[in-house]
Parts: C-alpha cells; sequence; structure tokens
C-alpha cells in the first residue's frame, strides 16, 4: 500500500506530461510514464495487445491499459463498441460464451492471466465482477449471499463469518438497511438493495480488483448515489474499473478514464484515448473523446 | 353469452368456428369425465363386492375367492420408486451435461438421442429386457452385487432374471427421457446472470451448478422427477413381460412380483365376471395414483413459474 | 500476495470435486447412449433373422417355424391410420381453439386436462375403450382399438397444436384481419398454413407414439394370429405390437424370432417417423428464419 498515490500528485502527472497522441500506442505510453522517471505507480493490471473475438467477429482490437493499484478507472464509449468485452476479459467471463476467444495478454500481479497452467477460477477469485442487472441468489438469505464466495473455501467460524458479513456490508453502504433482516431472501430487496448486495458479495471474497459493468443504470439516482457513496471507500482497498454510460458519474468518482470508440461500422471496437480523468474531461486529445464527453454524440 | 351476442351482430360464420372450436375443447373435458366414468361403471361389480377392504388385503387367489390390489400397488410403487431412484440422479446428470458442459453439435445429437430413447416401444423394451437384460444382470451385476449385499433381505434368494429388479432398470431406462427432457428444459430456463453471479466469486463449474443453478431450478428438477414417478407407475407393456406377474409382498429386489397395469395386461384376457371387474378396480386404483402424482408434478413445477426471478423489484 | 499459479491449499479438493462431477456427468450422458445402442444393436441382430419372405406374407404359426406377421402389418397400418383420422381433426381442433379462444378459465381447464390425460397411463385409456365400445357393441374390434389410440393422440395433438400456433406472430394475423378477412378465415388459411410444419411433427410424434402401443389393444382388439377380420367394427384384430407381445412369450424359439422380426419392423417404423418428424420441422425452422 505504500504505491498509493494521491489524486493530486496523479493529475499534476497528467498535465505535465506533453505526449503524442495515437491511438493503438496510447497506453503503451502510459504504462511508458513509470519508466520516464515520473514516480512509479504499480500497476495491477496491464493488458497488453488484447483483441477479442466471438467466432470469427473480432469486437475489439490491439487494447492497451495500464490499470493502478488503488485506483477508479471508468471506461465510457457508445453502445456496442466493446467496453463490457473488454473488462469480461480481465477475468475471464467470456469464458462461458462459447467460441469466445482472446488474443495478447492481461498481466495481473506480473503473471499472464492467460497462460496455459492458470485456472480462470483463481482469477476470478483475485478479480471481482459486479454485473449491470443485480443477481443476487434468489434461494439464499441476505446473509448467505453475502458469504456465497467465502464458503467455497471451506468451513469458518461463525464468528468471523458474521464479522465479514457486516464488515462489507458496511462498505457497500447497506447494513443499516438491512441489518435486522439478514435472514432474508437476497430478492426480497429493492433493486438499489440488491446491487449493492452483490457488490457486499464481491468484497466479501477481498479481491484485488473489482469490475463493474453499469452497476447503477437499472437503478434510480439515490441508489446510485449510494453506490457511488460505497466505491469512494472501496478506492481505499481495491482497484476498481468501472464501465459507465454516466459521464458526470465518471468524471465524479474516477482516476483514469477510457474511451472506447468504433470509427466505422463493422470495425472491431478499440481504446481511443486513455488517461487521467480531469485530462480526459477537460482536455482531450482526440476530437471523438471530446465530442463524447461533452455529450456531443454517443 | 358471446356466442349469441356475436350471432345476433352478423359475424355469424367467426362465432360459428369459434363456438366449434369450443366443441373441440369440450371433447376433451368429456374423454377425461368419460374414462372416469367407466372407471367407475365398470368395476361396480368388484367395488361393491370387496369394499374398502381391497385396499388392504394382500390376498389375491380368485379361485379361493380371494381379491386383495394391496400387493399390486406395493409392486407399483416399489418399482416405479426403485425406477426413480435410479433414473432421477441419471437423468438429472444428463440434463445437467447437456446444458453446462456440451458443445451445440454434441447438445443437438445427444438431445435427439434422448428422443428416440423416448420413441422405442413399450414391448420392445419388454422384449429386449427379458431376453438381453436380465441374463446380463444374471452374469455380470447380480454375483457381485450378492456377494457384497447378499446378506440383506433386499439382495438374497435366486435371481431368475424375470424379477422385480430387472424391472425397474428396464422401467429406469424408459423414464430417463422423461426426466432427463423436462430437467433440460428447466435448466435452461435458470438466467445465466445467476451462473455468472456465482463463477465470478471464483467458484469451479460444479460448485456454480450446485449453489446457484441447481437451487434456483429446484422445484422444476423435481417436478421432472416426479413427473418420471407417473410414467414409471403407470407403464403396463415393457413391465407385463419382465416382472414375473407373482401377486405377493416380496421383500428382495430378486423376487418376481406384479404391478397394477401388469396385472391388468396379463390377466385379461382370460378374465371375465368378477375378475374382469376387480382388474377394472385396479385401473381404477392405477389412474387414481396417476392422477395424484401427475398433479403433484405440475403444481410443483408451476410453482416455478412463481419463484421470484431475481429480478429487480424497485 | 497470492498467485493464480499452483493450487493453494484447499483449492486441490474443489478442484478434484470438480473433475468428479464433471465425469459423472459424461457417464450420465454415456448412459443414455449405452441402452439406446444396445437395444437397436441387439433388435436388429435379432430380427434380422426373421426377415424372409413369409415373414411379411405368412400367419403366425404357434408350431414349426414361426410364420410371419401379415395380419400384424396390415392391423398395424389399418388401426394406426383410423387413430389418426379420428384423433387428428379433434386434437388439432383442440389445439386452434386452446390456441384462439383458449385465454380464459374454460381454456385454462381444457389445458390442464390435456395435460394431465398425458399423463394417463395407456391401459386406462384401453379400459375406457373396452368400457365404451367392445361392452356396447359386444365384442373385440379394429375400431375399438382405434379409438383407444386416438384418445391417446389427442392430447399430445393439442398440446402441441396450441404451441405451435403461438409462436405464429400476432403482425401475421393483423396483417389478415386488417385486409378485411375474417377471423375464422385467417385461422385457417393464414395461421394454421404458417404452423402446419410444427402441426404435422406433433401429429407424426404422436402417430410414433401410438404405434408402439400394446396396452390398450389388449383390451380392445385382443389379438389374433388369423387374419385380421374384414369388418372394423367387429371381430378380433393383431398389431405387430401386439404380436410381439403374445409371440415374443411362447416357448418356441422360432415363433420368439418371428417377434423379434416384428419388434425390427416396429422400431424401423416408430424410430423413422420419429427422426421424418424432426426432419421435417428442422427443415421448417432453418426456412423460417
Ligand atoms: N456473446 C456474444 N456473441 C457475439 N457477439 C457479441 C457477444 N457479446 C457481445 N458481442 C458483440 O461484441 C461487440 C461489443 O459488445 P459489448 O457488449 O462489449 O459492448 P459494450 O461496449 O459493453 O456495449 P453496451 O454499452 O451496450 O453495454 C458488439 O458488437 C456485440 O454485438
Ligand atoms: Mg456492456
Amino acid at each position: 500500500m505504500t504505491m498509493k498515490r494521491t489524486e493530486e500528485t496523479m493529475r499534476e502527472e497528467g498535465r505535465s506530461g506533453d505526449r503524442e497522441h495515437r491511438p493503438n500506442t496510447r497506453t503503451t505510453e502510459v504504462a511508458g510514464r513509470s519508466s520516464g522517471g515520473v514516480k512509479s505507480a504499480e500497476p495491477v493490471v496491464t493488458v497488453e495487445n488484447l483483441s477479442m473475438y466471438y467466432g470469427s467477429f473480432k469486437a475489439l482490437q490491439d487494447v492497451n491499459m495500464r490499470i493502478d493499484r488503488n485506483s477508479v478507472t471508468a471506461l465510457i464509449g457508445p453502445s456496442g463498441c466493446g467496453k463490457s468485452t473488454f473488462i469480461r476479459s480481465i477475468n475471464r467471463m467470456h469464458e462461458i460464451v462459447p467460441k469466445a476467444r482472446v488474443e495478447g495478454k492481461v498481466i495481473l500481479d506480473g503473471e499472464d492471466v492467460y497462460a496455459p497452467d492458470v485456472d480462470p477460477v483463481r482469477v476470478r477469485r483475485k478479480v471481482g465482477m459486479v454485473f449491470q442487472k443485480p443477481n443476487p441468489f434468489p434461494t439464499m438469505s441476505i446473509y448467505d449471499n453475502v458469504l456465497a464466495g467465502i464458503k467455497l473455501g471451506g468451513k469458518r467460524k461463525k464468528g468471523e463469518l458474521d464479522e465479514v458479513v457486516e464488515r462489507t456490508l458496511r462498505q457497500a453502504a447497506l447494513w443499516d438497511e438491512v441489518k435486522d433482516k439478514l435472514k432474508q431472501g437476497g430478492t426480497s430487496l429493492s433493486g438499489g438493495q440488491q446491487q449493492r448486495l452483490c457488490i457486499a458479495r464481491t468484497l466479501a471474497i477481498e479481491p484485488e480488483v473489482i469490475l463493474m459493468d453499469e452497476p447503477a443504470s437499472a437503478l434510480d439516482p439515490v441508489s446510485t448515489q449510494k453506490i457511488e457513496d460505497a466505491m469512494e471507500d472501496l478506492k481505499e482497498r481495491y482497484t476498481v474499473v468501472i464501465v459507465t454510460h454516466n459521464m458526470q458519474q465518471a468524471a465524479r468518482i474516477s482516476d483514469y478514464t477510457g474511451f472506447f470508440f468504433i470509427e466505422n461500422m463493422g470495425d472491431p471496437g478499440r481504446l481511443w484515448e486513455f488517461d487521467e480523468t480531469s485530462k480526459m474531461f477537460s482536455n482531450p486529445n482526440r476530437k471523438e473523446t471530446e465530442d463524447y464527453v461533452t455529450g456531443r454524440f454517443g | 353469452m358471446g356466442f349469441f351476442k356475436g350471432l345476433r351482430r352478423g359475424h355469424t360464420t367467426d362465432t360459428v368456428f369459434a363456438g366449434v372450436a369450443l366443441l373441440f375443447g369440450l371433447f376433451i373435458v368429456l374423454i377425461m369425465g368419460g374414462i372416469i366414468y367407466q372407471l367407475w361403471l365398470q368395476s361396480s361389480v368388484a367395488r361393491q363386492e370387496f369394499g374398502w377392504g381391497v385396499l388392504t388385503s394382500s390376498e389375491y387367489n380368485p379361485g379361493a375367492e380371494e381379491y386383495g390390489a394391496l400387493s399390486f400397488i406395493y409392486g407399483t410403487l416399489v418399482t416405479a420408486a426403485l425406477a426413480i431412484l435410479i433414473a432421477g440422479p441419471i437423468g438429472v446428470g444428463i440434463a445437467a451435461y447437456l446444458v453446462e458442459i456440451a458443445p451445440e453439435r454434441v447438445n443437438r445429437v445427444l438431445g435427439f438421442i434422448v428422443e428416440l430413447l423416448a420413441a422405442v416401444p413399450s414391448i420392445v423394451y419388454g422384449l429386449w429386457g427379458f431376453f438381453a437384460l436380465a441374463p446380463f444382470l444374471r452374469d455380470y451385476v447380480v454375483p457381485p452385487l450378492q456377494g457384497v449385499l447378499g446378506w440383506t433381505p433386499l439382495f438374497s434368494g435366486t435371481f431368475f432374471g424375470a424379477t422385480v429388479f430387472t424391472a425397474s432398470i428396464v422401467l429406469a431406462i424408459m423414464i430417463l427421457p422423461t426426466v432427463a427432457a423436462v430437467s433440460r428444459d428447466v435448466l435452461r430456463a435458470v438466467p445465466r446472470d445467476q451462473r455468472e453471479g456465482m463463477l465470478a466469486l471464483g467458484a469451479t463449474r460444479w460448485e456454480t451448478f450446485q449453489r446457484a443453478v441447481l437451487p434456483y431450478a429446484m422445484n422444476g428438477v423435481l417436478g421432472a422427477v416426479i413427473l418420471g414417478l407417473g410414467r414409471a407407475a403407470g407403464e403396463t407393456m415393457a413391465v407385463t413381460f419382465i416382472i414375473g406377474n407373482k401377486p405377493e409382498l416380496f421383500t428382495s429386489l430378486f423376487a418376481q412380483g406384479a404391478t397394477l397395469a401388469s396385472q391388468i395386461a396379463g390377466q385379461f384376457p382370460e378374465a371375465g365376471g368378477v375378475t374382469l371387474s376387480f382388474l377394472i378396480l385396479l385401473g381404477l386404483i392405477l389412474f387414481v395414483i396417476t392422477i395424484l402424482i401427475n398433479i403433484c408434478a405440475r403444481l410443483v413445477v408451476r410453482l416455478v413459474s412463481r419463484v421470484p426471478k431475481g429480478g429487480v423489484r424497485a | 500476495m497470492s498467485s493464480i499459479h499452483g493450487n493453494p491449499s484447499g483449492y486441490g479438493r474443489r478442484k478434484l470435486m470438480d473433475r468428479v462431477m464433471t465425469t459423472l456427468a459424461y457417464l450420465c450422458a454415456a448412459a443414455a447412449i449405452i441402452p439406446l445402442t444396445w437395444i437397436i444393436v441387439y433388435v436388429v441382430i435379432k430380427g434380422l433373422g426373421a426377415w424372409d419372405a413369409e415373414f411379411f406374407t405368412g400367419l403366425p404359426q404357434l408350431f414349426g417355424d414361426g410364420g410371419g406377421v401379415r395380419n400384424g402389418i396390415v392391423g398395424t397400418l389399418v388401426i394406426v391410420g383410423l387413430a389418426t383420422l379420428m384423433g387428428v381433426p379433434i386434437g388439432v381442433m383442440a389445439g386452434i381453439y386452446l390456441a384462439e379462444y383458449g385465454n380464459n378459465r374454460f381454456g385454462t381447464v381444457v389445458r390442464f386436462l390435456a395435460d394431465t390425460m398425458t399423463g394417463i397411463p395407456s391401459i386406462v385409456v384401453g379400459i375406457f375403450a373396452f368400457g365404451l365400445i367392445v361392452v356396447n357393441t359386444g365384442g373385440f374390434s379394429a375400431f375399438a382399438g382405434s379409438v383407444a389410440l386416438a384418445l391417446l393422440m389427442i392430447p399430445v395433438i393439442t398440446r402441441t397444436t396450441e404451441e405451435i400456433i403461438r409462436l405464429v406472430p400476432d403482425s401475421i394475423r393483423e396483417a389478415s384481419l386488417g385486409l378485411g378477412v375474417s377471423r375464422w378465415k385467417t385461422i385457417l388459411r393464414v395461421v394454421v398454413p404458417t404452423a402446419l410444419s410444427g402441426i404435422v411433427t406433433g401429429v407424426l410424434l404422436a402417430v410414433a407414439r401410438v404405434a408402439g402401443e400394446t396396452a390398450p389393444l389388449i383390451l380392445t382388439i385382443l389379438g389374433t394370429n388369423f387374419p385380421i377380420s374384414a369388418n372394423i367394427f367387429d371381430g378380433p384384430s393383431t398389431t405387430l405390437s401386439l404380436q410381439i407381445y403374445q409371440l415374443g412369450a411362447q416357448p418356441s424359439p422360432e415363433v420368439v424370432e418371428v417377434a423379434w422380426g416384428a419388434a425390427m419392423l416396429l422400431v424401423l417404423i416408430v424410430l423413422g417417423t420419429s427422426i421424418l418428424a424432426r426432419v421435417i420441422f428442422r427443415g421448417q425452422s432453418v426456412r423460417g428464419r
């Protein structure tokens, strides 16, 4: 945790860098930043030349990205440009789609996630995921929903489990609302509460990285606010990658922003620009990024 | 009623057509009523003669005017239970393989094979069970089984081929398609996000199935199993050919027995008078048993559609 | 920081469990293939020997070489054909009723009864046909048998017809109704033809199911080793399925061999019909897309 930087220093670096911007090499430069004499942040995930296919359809091409520890990275872009595809490739969740396949590398803590001897189950233990639609397990109580992941690892003491439930529900800003009904079914909650339950469930397995695919898109503003509040605290302990269509949300909560874009219909999606959020929203290098964040299209 | 209103408004042919269609719907109701009526009518001699006692008596000896239905009810329930004990887990296993593991093409081929298994006529199962399976069991399965479990009453005695054991195994094969096909549909209906949710927590495929998919689909799978049980209870020809048709409250699975259906089919050609009426009474009992099982299954499956789907309620 | 390589304590056991259960699932799949293969191979091996000219032209001989099953072949065609003639119109019309007019309480009742009827043992349906026809007409007849089989077909056809017709998009109905075509003409000229291949598939599957039925026939046509009665309303008849039952239980191996021959023929008919049903439906669904 010594590697953690303050937001201020990161913003400084972002402004001081004056680099040329080409789409495909863009993130190599970001990655290169640490070697370029700037105070180094530790990358948790490094994505190198990642392309994704669904059968013969190429959904994503040559993505390079570096995700720093304890940062929040927002991924934005028009619908269908491969944001979900991208984050699913980080914890190998795309593998449940038959014929989906990946080229390139995803390095997690120095280890290639796609190395032949790596078990995706282990990857997902370190890289948790929250989905667009809340998906609590309907046959389990709130309590058991939170512990669903932990219980996979074997038996634990009741006291320890109680502690995990309370801690993670607090982190997910749900504890006060459910502490008196932990034994009720997970689906007895409202949509926003269900989503925070799913966040708590993911926190309980103590992943290093949490991927969130539009976690608030199906929710009302109050629930969204609560989830954003929760994320503010999550940054302390976790690294968060979040897909969102909500520009204000991206600007509010993230340190870095990646803009995915498809230039011509039928092309694969690309990471068009990736930079510190402040830069992306104030002075992006590419016109499409500016158009998108200012709402001119998308 | 709508019918006459329609006539008055002048949509004559439309209304007539709707009326005709309704008549055919009514026909289904009539058939069901007719079945119950005939069972009741044709069994009246036996019902009046034996009363409720017939259900609790296991003595069956038409020569001595003894008519008890218990051994047939017993045989039906025991063989059906044994069959579902075998076919239940295997059928759900097939469904799990089809939905969770098999690639698309294997899926289609295996699904087709399961369908064909359902299409093989009952009597062919009987012939095969008697001439092929029974000798196989006698030579290769029963000796080791008796070697280990021969001391229990369940597996004692000499195995003669046509036994409760053989009949139950054939029944299991016959209901396998029912269990597999219904549970496959049920498992398929489990939303993908349930699987994803569990996988994303670092669960293996088995853990995902066991902790997310199966609990979600539990009622439907239970319904599939109960449906299979109902089919096993009513299956006739294969059992008639294999079970030995000996009315007895057997304890060993290697003994011969009789079921309600096998008794009707086996004895009908020679039956007359009270015996015939008794056979139809057995049919009435069988009808009640299978209807109850079926309604149970459908209620359970219907409950599934009311289960919260894990959806957003906000 | 744990590595994603290697197996930490505890994970080995989970992984093993996953492997074991996966293997079990494969075994279950094999458990479906083995009996089907065994049955088909066995029936062919045993039945092929029985297939000669006499098998198709002769009558069963309980003594001697077993004879043939001409009467059973004819009987199967007649009885299943009659059953189809009676069962298809009723089943399809009831299906149309459920799909087009059945969204009310009575429709729910009919649907529930049709579902329940598919679960009634065929021998019970045989008892119904026995009580209704054999008892009232005073004797066994091909007609009684075909009524029993028709009753078995009806709920199957009704439910498949309903489900297929419900798949016909409303836009097709509206297009026709919009042109001023009346509802019943729309149903008969537009909706039913659109759903036709699905309905035919349902009918074929029902035919395949009843062609192999034996139990209800024992109670209605009794079976005979002589030529079947020319009068379908009077006199015992027989079918391949009934002959398998009756000849297969004979002591003489030659007679049993004829039963195997009949089994092979019946399996061929039934599986052939099922496969045909599949093919028709698949052809359609491809075109439909
Ligand atoms: N399972 C799949 N099979 C085939 N193609 C897919 C699959 N999932 C996504 N795609 C395709 O891949 C491309 C990228 O899809 P993806 O879901 O990653 O987009 P997205 O950026 O997340 O969009 P949205 O903002 O709408 O969620 C799209 O063209 C989509 O059609
Ligand atoms: Mg998406």
